[in-house]
């Protein structure tokens, strides 16, 4: 590839990832306005398309204000940290053949790396706020985040023995038969799980659970900060849709369509099924999380180790 | 378990429901003709005004957000010199038009008084007054009522009695 290929997929990439976030968010607020029996944004352009935009305005003009009790440095810091680790994870995502902005041989590995290092976002902007909300909105996204990281790790382990390999094109090159969905239906179950709590998304949005702490870890934040936490958070909901399409269903292979639209396809149907969860489970209580993860979608994800492994080693 | 994948079916299969949303400029609700909107002041059916300035509406706003003043033409009738309703303060009760004897204050199916200034939301007595009876079409108050106004004298009211003349009762 020549450079100004490499630099047109780096930017093209970064450019997708933000414009799909923008648009996740009317893509949710329509979705979750339709199975409300509602019409959510509709008037601001065509199908309330341009609300996302109206939106954007308002939050950059908005007052940007850090609290005197805060410890300023981290808190300013805080919300780039999401924003940058969950954009540094799309480079490993295969998107379709030659579009990918390296190829890691431990790309699976880079993503796991990327979503930990993601929780420091979340406990910094709780520790800097210097306040109890944020304060235990931040425990709890150390605990839920770190803890769901393990399974989730885990739970791809099925899918990396099966492919040999942690290269997410090679793992997607290993789906032309069948789709890992099928042989690794514990595994998909654990993952999505593992991944509406490592998003911190709804309705494991126990770090930010409005009922309980008013905001969790962003109370003390406005205007473009607060829009950094937002963006982050829809930048990792397409993360991890785009992750479970390489991981599980075969990334861009399918008949017909251009690989890439294959993909997109994949992602956008995933991306409502998340949607989905939100409009319609209610948020589980904060100690029945912890136990649900240790107690049994861990054992889980290890009989499913256990079990992939043992067939793999009899059947070769 | 169950109930959790029940639930996100149950939740999907709403997509297909009818959504409860009233486009509201669009298509205007259906408002019925008690609602409790902006108040009037209306008129007899001879158009005089019906308001005879007895304060009832003023005294009963809780928000007190009524101002009027009295006065008196040289026929005996009573009205208005001023009638102000802020509001901007009105919580659109009712309790005025309860109050009111002479179904002269009522409240209409009207809404829409968005304003820009706030001091445009102060609506005197030429905004508030209207050209018809309102609700109650047949009533006129001094043509029920016993007091004697210019043009009808005691006893002259419709269904009244004369008045008696006490003195011819006498032995």
């Amino acid at each position: 590839m020549g450079e100004l290929q490499i630099l047109t997929v780096i930017f093209g990439v970064a450019l997708a990832a933000l414009v799909v976030a923008a648009l996740n968010i009317w893509l949710e607020r329509r979705l979750l306005a339709l199975w409300q029996d509602r019409y959510g944004p509709n008037r601001v352009g065509p199908f309330g398309l341009l609300q996302v935009l109206a939106d954007m305005i308002k939050i950059i003009t908005k007052e940007d204000w850090v609290p005197p009790f805060a410890d300023r440095p981290v808190f300013v810091a805080a919300p780039g940290i999401v924003v940058v680790t969950v954009l540094t994870a799309y480079a490993v995502i295969p998107f379709a053949p030659g579009i990918e902005v390296v190829r890691l041989d431990t790309g699976v590995l880079f993503f796991l790396a990327m979503s930990s290092l993601g929780v420091y976002s979340v406990v910094l902007a709780g520790w800097a706020s210097d306040s109890k909300y944020a304060l235990i909105g931040g425990l709890r996204a150390v605990a839920q985040m770190l803890g769901y990281e393990v399974y989730m790790g885990l739970s791809v382990m099925g899918v990396v023995m099966l492919a040999g390999s942690f290269n997410l094109r090679e793992i997607v090159e290993a789906q032309r038969g069948l789709w890992f969905c099928f042989p690794q239906v514990l595994g998909l179950v654990i993952f999505v799980i593992a991944g509406v709590a490592e998003m911190h998304r709804l309705p494991f949005d126990l770090p930010e659970a409005e009922s309980e702490l008013v905001a969790g870890y962003h109370s003390e934040y406005s205007a473009m900060k607060f829009g950094m936490f937002f963006l982050g958070e829809y930048l990792g909901i397409t993360l991890i849709s785009a992750m479970i399409t390489t991981l599980f269903f075969g990334g861009w292979l399918g008949p017909w369509l251009p690989p890439l639209l294959w993909f997109a396809l994949k992602t956008f149907l995933i991306i409502v099924f998340f949607i989905l969860l939100r409009a319609s489970l209610p948020r589980p209580r904060y100690d029945q999380l912890m136990a649900w993860g240790w107690k049994l979608v861990l054992p889980l994800a290890l009989v499913n180790i256990l079990v992939t492994g043992g067939i793999l080693l009899s059947w070769r | 378990m169950w109930s959790h994948v029940r639930t996100i079916a149950l939740v999907f299969l709403h997509m297909f429901r009818k959504r409860e949303t009233v486009l509201y400029p669009e298509v205007r609700p259906d408002i019925p003709p008690r609602w409790r909107g902006r108040i009037i002041l209306s008129r007899d059916p001879d158009g005089g005004e019906r308001c005879v300035a007895c304060y009832l509406c003023a005294a009963a706003c809780p928000v007190s957000c009524i101002t009027l003043q009295a006065a008196e033409d040289g026929q005996g009738r009573r009205y208005p010199a001023f009638f102000r309703i802020n509001f901007s303060r009105c919580i659109f009760c009712g309790f005025c038009e309860e109050a009111c004897p002479t179904y002269a204050i009522q409240l209409t199916p009207d809404f829409e008084m968005g304003e820009y200034d706030r001091q445009n939301l102060v609506y005197e007595k030429e905004d508030l007054l209207i050209s018809g009876p309102g609700k109650h079409p047949g009533y006129n108050f001094y043509r029920v009522a016993g007091l004697a106004v210019g043009g009808k004298g005691k006893g002259e009211a419709e269904g009244e009695a004369p008045p008696v003349d006490v003195k011819s009762l006498l032995p």
